[in-house]
């Protein structure tokens, strides 16, 4: 749905420029929310905006169920632009007109007749549980709210894609969550692709069905979360279970293990005690829901040699889990 | 002399008066109305036309944008630099050219004009500068054409600024309708002028202050009243500042040094 192909960006000549973006090729399916993760500085802003447009890449083509909106110019692109909707952390909401003409502008925009646009806008408040604060203005609202209507904007176009800008960097835990669930409900109820940029890894647990990590303009790992946690080393795995730094251990060698879905309810290190008659020591663990799933990653050390430790290795794979060793 | 004391002094003060305030009004309105017809337009484009605001690229053109944006910035230094009595008697050919005399009320219009719009280009610069540069992300985002833009983002936000700067300018323009006496035009001004210091009537000058006082403190009070309503925000106690108060704040700092040549079109923008 959304083809990220090759892009590169520079800000800035000579030595001083700073490459935001660099030959970063993204592919997001239709239907799936995509997160892009990485520090502040580390050009996901500048990635999202090149899908609207908002920002011109140097080189590379950025395709949109098909249009090829880099190559867009003047009306074309106003109107692929209705198709791409786009929240804000800050929200972004027009502060001296009311929650609903925030909404009527999306509409406007779309050059749709005036008598429709205030019927459509509280319909598209309602779907946001908002409609009974339509007459007000985005001051009175809380933060959570004000993203609500953030929301209810960007999809009032029917657009196929949302882009959100850190949407829930500057709420709370609490909010972050309903915002959250309220994206995810309306990408399933209207087909949305998402493509969400945040720095946190939450965000990427609780909402993803893929990921992709960014640092200095490049894009380091990426692909589906059940992919990227059954990836030995991946970086975006290693934050979404904590389990704290491997160590080396004398006479131990220090193994993985990753469970998803059904083979994260079974006893599969007691299975290992038993077969292996070894002490297996667990370092760490973590146990998360990620899209909806059950995932968990346990840190092991295991007594002997590197050919105790394949051996190991083996049973576990056969049972259905997935292992490496670490500091190999 | 005039003698206070005359049955027909007070008669004759009120008519005076009534005149003079009425000349004052009149050509301030009228001076403020093309000046906010003007200006308005011009001070949107001298922001818009910066790199990497809305009109960067008029015409899909990079290079008129900077044209305009320069050509604007240098009109509107060189307007704000000259010093009003200098406008005033420089614009006698221009006036009687366009109005074929350069004498009275009327004409006295032309300076009055020329010396508010680059004002006033000022005001709306800085009201528009202020409006929160993600809202036009937003409207660009969501595929909202310029006019759009400047219609349902642009003005909605910029308007309470923009009516406090308007208050400044009226006053501003009330101020110099005093020295258009003196290429004839008539107003309070020449009341003071005329009565006050050449006839020695402090009475009149008297009069002349509250008059000119009220006028003043009455298009004030109106417009922060409006600008209140338009900008009233309630619940607003966030990190974001009022942008109302800030612009009003930059414009009282700006009258603090009226001859100053601060460039106001500072150009060049952060990726």
């Amino acid at each position: 749905m959304i083809s990220i192909e090759h892009v590169s960006r520079r800000f800035g000549d000579g030595p001083d420029a700073v490459v935001a973006l660099d030959d970063v090729s993204i592919e997001v399916p239709r239907g799936s929310i995509f997160g892009v993760v990485g520090q502040s500085g580390a050009g996901k802003s500048t990635l999202l905006r090149t899908v609207n447009a908002l920002e011109r890449p140097d080189s590379g083509r950025v395709v949109v169920d098909g249009v090829e909106v880099t190559a867009l110019e003047g009306k074309a692109l106003l109107q692929a632009r209705h198709q791409i909707g786009m929240v804000f952390q800050h929200f972004n909401l027009v502060g001296n007109r009311t929650v609903a003409q925030n909404v009527e502008f999306a509409l406007e925009a779309t050059g749709a007749p005036k008598k429709d646009r205030r019927p459509k806008a509280l319909e598209m408040l309602d779907l946001v549980g908002l409609a009974h604060r339509a007459d007000d203005r985005p001051g009175q609202l809380s933060g959570g709210q004000r993203q609500r209507v953030g929301i209810a904007r960007a999809l009032a176009s029917g657009p196929d894609v949302l882009l959100s800008d850190e949407a829930t960097s500057a709420l709370d835990p609490e909010t972050t969550r309903s915002i959250l669930e309220l994206i995810q409900r309306l990408s399933r109820e209207l087909g949305l692709t998402v493509l969400l940029i945040t720095h946190e890894m939450d965000v990427v647990k609780r909402i993803c069905d893929a990921a992709a990590l960014m640092e200095t303009g490049r894009v380091i790992e990426q692909g589906s979360l059940d992919d990227l946690i059954r990836t030995p080393g991946s970086r975006v795995a290693a934050e979404l279970f904590p389990v704290g730094e491997a160590h080396y251990i004398p006479h131990h060698r220090i193994i993985d293990v990753t469970y998803t879905g059904l083979s994260a309810d079974r006893p599969v290190i007691a299975q290992l005690a038993r077969d292996f008659g070894l002490d297996v020591s667990i370092l760490g663990a973590a146990l998360e829901t990620i899209g909806g799933h059950q995932a968990g990653r346990t840190r092991l050390a295991v007594p002997g040699d590197a050919s105790v430790a394949l051996k190991v290795i083996d049973s576990l794979t056969a049972q259905g889990v997935t292992a490496w060793e670490v500091l190999a | 002399m005039i003698d206070p004391a005359a049955p027909t002094f007070w008669p004759q003060l009120m008519q005076v008066l009534l005149e003079g305030t009425w000349e004052t009004v009149y050509m301030t309105a009228i001076a403020m109305a093309i000046t906010f017809v003007v200006g308005l337009p011009l001070g949107i484009i001298l922001v818009g036309t910066e790199q990497g605001r809305f009109l960067e690229a008029p015409f899909g053109s990079r290079a008129l944008g900077r044209v305009v944006n320069g050509l604007l910035g240098f009109i509107v230094n060189l307007g704000r630099s000259v010093p009003f009595i200098v406008l005033m008697i420089a614009l006698i050919p221009v006036t009687r050219w366009l109005l074929g005399s350069f004498i009275g009320t009327g004409p006295a219009i032309v300076p009055l004009t020329l010396v508010a719009i680059p004002f006033f280009v000022r005001v709306v610069e800085i009201a528009v500068r202020e409006v929160d540069p993600g809202l036009f992300e937003a409207a660009e985002s969501l595929g909202a054409s310029r006019w759009l833009l400047v219609r349902r983002v642009l003005l909605p936000q910029a308007t309470p600024a923009i009516l406090l700067g308007t208050a400044t300018t009226i006053t501003s323009i009330i101020n110099f309708s005093a020295m258009v006496g003196v290429v004839g035009g008539g107003g309070l001004g020449n009341v003071a002028l005329t009565y006050g210091m050449q006839r020695y009537s402090w009475i009149h000058i008297v009069f002349v202050v509250i008059i000119l006082f009220a006028l003043v403190q009455l298009i004030q009070w109106a417009l922060t009243a409006l600008a209140k309503r338009l900008g009233a925000q309630p619940i607003r106690r966030g990190p974001k500042k009022d942008a109302t108060a800030d612009a009003q704040a930059h414009l009282d700092a700006d009258l603090a040094l009226p001859s100053s040549r601060t460039p106001t079109h500072p150009s060049g923008s952060t990726p």
